[in-house]
């Protein structure tokens, strides 16, 4: 796969032996969506790779009390094929705008977890669920939450040999609206300008309780916690929320980059508190 | 390595290193040159073939991913020197122009009906999203796929 010929991949027997070729200095091949193009253009420099998206540990959505177990090598086409899909809105809501059909067919979860872009989509989903690492290491396995387990763009908590295996995703409770929408420059490729990702608890129509996740704004998906307390008690209703998107437009940390200014960053994470509101409180009438 | 799949229905078993990438696979060491080239970074989907049944990048894949698997190549389509639906389609409402970006689209379009054989114009639209083509401004290709839909469904092509 490098310019120079191809990179050495290896395929490890079972999880157990993964684990040991990444401790050796081997770096994680699942779908390969983000590694073959970097380690392509030369951004990226592994001696090897292991592959380690067909393991059979890595694999499975399992939908247990109080919440599901998703491998990390499940793609996101198999997870939009899931019964998960359809108990977890949010979920399809945000892999369906990843990349087109062919890039879901082969980019994971896990993939886009380890990743750790600040614009990764499936990443919004798990900040709103609360989701929960589970990995696989040298010294066996531990959990971690996803928001201590995402330190930076491309920075994770992985220790030296550690793989993900798993996300733990629980069910919330009651029956929250589902809110995912991306701006971006073009509908199928890669990055987003900024992203807003919401569950949103209602009595009647005011607002009990909020999840708010941006993408794209701060060095990492950010949880304005702050505008989430501050949306308890409003009615859902753009009238009502706009004060709070101008407190969500100071809440967020963007950089400005080829793809858009931290001003019109900002801009965008306001507003797009704005069509959540109208988008909602549209499905809420219709019943 | 050893690496054994099918390709376009035939058992292939091939000496080739792991991270050989699929498509230089293809049109290299097997001179299968239907399957082009263009971004070689998962951006244009001239690249697409199909694998197990799913639509898949083979700019982005390495040999070692397919081992075992069933690959799908434009190559692959046509049945008794008939050409596929899809690609009749896509000469009958001039969806063609430089046919650079074709292979890939057909191998797409193909990917969507088996998934969703009665699609809608938007639908087929968003799910080729991923292609690109300079020449022919997406509508004729888009025409294609509903044509080769309807011929598909109606049992004929
Ligand atoms: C054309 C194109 C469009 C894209 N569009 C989008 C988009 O719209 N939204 C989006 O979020 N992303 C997008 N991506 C990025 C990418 O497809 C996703 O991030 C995808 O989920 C990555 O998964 P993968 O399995 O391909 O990862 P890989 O490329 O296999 O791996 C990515 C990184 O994670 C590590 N890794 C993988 N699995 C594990 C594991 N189990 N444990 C530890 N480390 C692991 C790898 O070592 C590597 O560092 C796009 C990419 C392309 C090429
Ligand atoms: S060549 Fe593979 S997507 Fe462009
Ligand atoms: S026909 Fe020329 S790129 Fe599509």
């Amino acid at each position: 796969m490098r310019k120079t010929g191809p990179i050495e991949i290896v395929r490890p027997r079972d999880l157990a032996e993964a684990v040991r070729l990444v401790a050796e200095g081997g770096m994680p091949l699942a779908g390969g969506t983000d590694v073959f193009v970097r380690v392509r253009n030369g951004q990226w420099d592994p001696p090897f790779l292991v592959y380690i998206g067909e393991l059979p540990e890595l694999q499975g959505v399992e939908l247990r009390e109080g919440g599901a177990e998703v491998g990390a090598a499940v793609t996101h086409a198999e997870l939009l094929r899931s019964p998960l899909a359809e108990r977890l809105p949010i979920l399809r809501l945000a892999l369906s705008t990843i990349g087109a059909p062919a890039i879901r067919e082969m980019g994971t979860l896990g993939g886009n977890l380890a990743n750790a872009s600040p614009a990764g989509d499936g990443l919004i989903p798990l900040y709103l669920l609360e989701a929960r690492v589970r990995l696989a290491g040298p010294a066996g396995e531990r959990e971690v939450p996803v928001e201590e387990f995402i330190l930076g763009p491309g920075k994770t908590a992985l220790g030296p040999g550690e793989i993900v295996r798993s996300l733990w995703l629980p069910f919330p409770e009651g029956k929250p609206l589902s809110y995912f929408r991306k701006v971006g420059r073009r509908r199928a490729l890669v990055i987003a300008v900024a992203s807003l990702g919401a569950l949103l608890w209602l009595e009647g129509d005011v607002i009990v309780k909020a999840r708010l996740a941006l993408g794209s704004v701060a060095p990492t998906v950010l949880r304005p916690r702050e505008v989430e307390a501050a949306l308890v008690g409003k009615p859902l209703n753009p009238d009502a929320l706009r004060p709070l998107a101008e407190e969500l437009s100071q809440a967020v940390k963007p950089i400005s980059d080829i793809r858009a200014s931290a001003d019109y960053r900002r801009k965008v994470a306001g507003n797009l508190l704005l069509d959540m509101a109208q988008a909602l409180s549209a499905t809420k009438s219709q019943g | 390595m050893k690496i054994r799949f099918r390709l376009n229905g035939k058992e292939l078993e091939l000496e080739v290193p792991p991270g050989r990438r699929l498509v230089d696979l293809l049109r290299e060491d097997l001179g299968l040159t239907g399957t082009k080239e263009g971004c070689g970074e998962g951006e244009c989907g001239a690249c697409t073939v199909i694998v197990d049944g799913k639509p898949r990048l083979s700019c982005l894949t390495a040999a070692i991913q397919v081992d075992g698997k069933e690959v799908l190549t434009v190559e692959g389509l046509a049945k008794d020197g008939k050409l596929h639906p899809i690609q009749e389609a896509l000469v009958e409402t001039a969806g063609v122009q430089c046919g650079f970006c074709t292979p890939g689209f057909v191998m797409a379009a193909y990917a969507l009906l088996l998934e969703k054989p009665h699609p809608s114009r938007e639908e087929v639209r968003t799910w080729l999203s991923g292609n690109l083509c300079r020449c022919t401004g997406y509508e004729k290709i888009v025409d294609a796929v509903l044509l080769a839909a309807e011929w598909l469904n109606s049992g004929e092509g």
